[in-house]
């Protein structure tokens, strides 16, 4: 399990992290999600005692990461894939990792057989493309049979197949009773690999919920309503909590549900010509909902809009 | 000694700890073949001559010192290390102990070798390991060695970039010490009391007067301690630097 509590890191006069509290459970995969700049990578540094925090503790198992003997036993981490040194083989890569926390040294050959890696042991680690690297990262971070993982951005630049094999081999991992924390600036991806998730923006907790409550908060549910009788189902419709926008022929309802919509039209002997419950996608959500707590922030709609108004856009 | 393994094993995966050590032995042993080859009547094959190329040993030696450490920086290896070993200060006193004594090993068989190659090519000359000055000359070039890898590890630690540890050190030793001589009236005191110069007096300073002439050599330094005390004061300056790096290291995000 890993706790954070008021976690605080300040680079001069910017807040990377500003007092974050948030758990990872065990037998869990937690996302932590945020976009680009958030403070993830940050906060897993301080998790990992590479970086000292400005205020605030962070505890595995109840303990400081210093204070762990041999702690790659118990914490595993995949910051950066390209930790390694380019013209060290993958097994000697592994090899003074294993030694320097007393792990026996057919342990290396086991875990470069598990992320399937044993055909290019010997190979140099600088020769390896970055699914390749990432596999060996892992197999870094497995060496000590560790009870909590730290992935940061495992996903980021793999194809695919690469993809695929991330998400599964996180899932067996928690199912194996290990604290899994995964960080990654996509909702879609998260949604898929995470049970639980912890939302970051700007450094600042923005949510710590189940990755279904979350999404189901994050989306905006709305309801698609078509009728020949558009005036009389708006008003009747028309109460506290219901907000209603003109799509074309239809109307878009939120507020209230289907099921409701239904029973109101019904009672008011309106026609329906559709009802159909409509879900945002995932990323419109998140940015929805990070869209404040951007640090680099594009106003691209706006920008555009601006330019195109004053005709300053060059030709 | 598991910390001494690890770094071992670091060291001697890569390639540049052997191109250096190639690198040091090729210059030292070179230019003791050089010196032998081109030694006459007027001018014969000393021991003292047969250890002209140390200074360049002692370069290649403190390059691969330096980068064993910046290199841990540039591809990010020096966070695996510190995630598997916390406590950094261990981390870069293992890392120094195996750099300096594959310094020291370097160095003696440099000198060694050197002596060798002056026998082999001349052996009419007398290279007799006879006072203490030629066993300082010759058995000496280890310690300085050692102390100098002690010092650059520092320096790697302290810069983290390859390019810059390396030009402060060869800015250093080749440079600054050089051209304090050329400040007016205090030139010569400075010069007296800075390190290299004083690991210089270790291997060349204060010969038997009752030797050979000492022009026949690399030529004899002007520290201000007689040989001994110079390399302690050699070892201090390193082990300064080194403390240094060691409680900056401690302190700063990894």
């Amino acid at each position: 399990m890993i706790e954070a509590s008021g976690l605080t890191k300040r680079y001069g006069k910017t807040l990377a992290v500003d007092n974050l509290s948030f758990t990872a459970q065990s037998g869990r995969v937690t996302g932590f999600l945020g976009p680009n700049g958030a403070g993830k990578s940050t906060t897993m540094r301080m998790v990992l005692g590479l970086d000292t925090p400005t205020a605030g503790d962070v505890r595995i198992d109840g303990k400081h990461y210093r204070d762990l003997k041999d702690p790659l036993r118990t914490v595993g981490a995949l910051l950066d894939a390209k930790w390694v040194h380019p013209n060290r083989s993958a097994r000697a890569h592994l090899a003074w990792l294993a030694r320097s926390n007393r792990i026996p040294a057919k342990r290396v050959d086991e875990v470069l057989e598990l992320v399937g890696l044993t055909g290019v042991a010997g190979k140099n680690a600088g020769g390896f493309s970055l699914g390749m690297s990432q596999r060996l990262g892992i197999a870094g971070a497995l060496l000590g049979d560790p009870k909590v993982l730290l992935f940061d951005e495992p996903v980021n630049g793999l194809d695919p197949e690469g993809i695929l094999w991330i998400r599964k081999f996180m899932h067996r991992l928690a199912d194996e009773g290990r604290t899994v924390f995964v960080s990654s600036h996509l909702l879609s991806e998260m949604a898929l690999t995470a049970q639980e998730l912890v939302v970051i923006g700007r450094g600042k907790l923005i949510a710590q919920t189940s990755t279904e409550e979350f999404v189901a908060m994050a989306t905006e549910a709305s309801v698609r309503v078509r009728s020949p009788q558009l005036d009389q189902l708006r008003s009747a419709l028309g109460r506290d909590g219901v907000s209603i926008r003109d799509e074309g022929d239809s109307l878009v309802v939120t507020g209230i549900d289907a099921a409701a919509i239904g029973d109101l039209a019904a009672a008011a002997s309106i026609a329906l010509h559709e009802l159909s419950p409509q879900r945002g996608s995932l990323e419109e959500a998140f940015m929805q909902l990070t869209g404040d707590s951007v640090e680099y922030h594009t106003d691209i709609a706006n920008d555009t809009a601006a330019l195109l108004a004053t005709g300053s856009v060059a030709r | 000694m598991t910390l001494l393994a690890v770094e071992r094993m670091k060291l001697f995966t890569t390639r540049s700890p052997w191109w250096c050590t190639a690198l040091a032995l090729a210059l030292t042993v070179g230019f003791a073949a050089l010196m032998a080859a081109t030694a006459n009547d007027t001018v014969p094959l000393t021991v003292a001559a047969t250890q002209f190329g140390f200074q360049f040993g002692l370069v290649v030696v403190m390059v691969m010192a330096a980068l064993a450490v910046t290199t841990e920086y540039r591809f990010g290896t020096i966070r695996a290390s510190f995630l598997a070993t916390p406590n950094r200060t261990s981390v870069l006193l293992a890392k120094t102990t195996v750099v300096a004594l594959l310094g020291a090993v370097v160095g003696e068989v440099a000198a060694f070798a050197s002596w060798g190659v002056g026998k082999l090519i001349r052996p009419e000359a007398d290279l007799a390991l006879q006072t203490a000055y030629e066993w300082r000359a010759v058995a000496g070039v280890g310690l300085v060695y050692l102390f100098a890898a002690v010092l650059a590890v520092g320096v790697g630690a302290l810069i983290r970039q390859s390019a810059g540890a390396i030009s402060i050190l060869l800015i250093w030793t080749f440079l600054v010490e050089g051209l304090v001589l050329l400040i007016p009236r205090v030139g010569d005191d400075i010069n007296r009391w800075l390190p290299f110069n004083m690991a210089n007096m270790f291997i060349t300073g204060d010969p038997d007067p009752s030797n050979r002439d000492v022009a026949f050599g690399p030529p004899p330094a002007d520290a201000g301690l007689a040989p001994w005390p110079a390399l302690a004061y050699f070892g201090g300056v390193a082990v300064i630097i080194l403390v240094i790096a060691l409680v900056v290291t401690k302190r700063r995000d990894a």
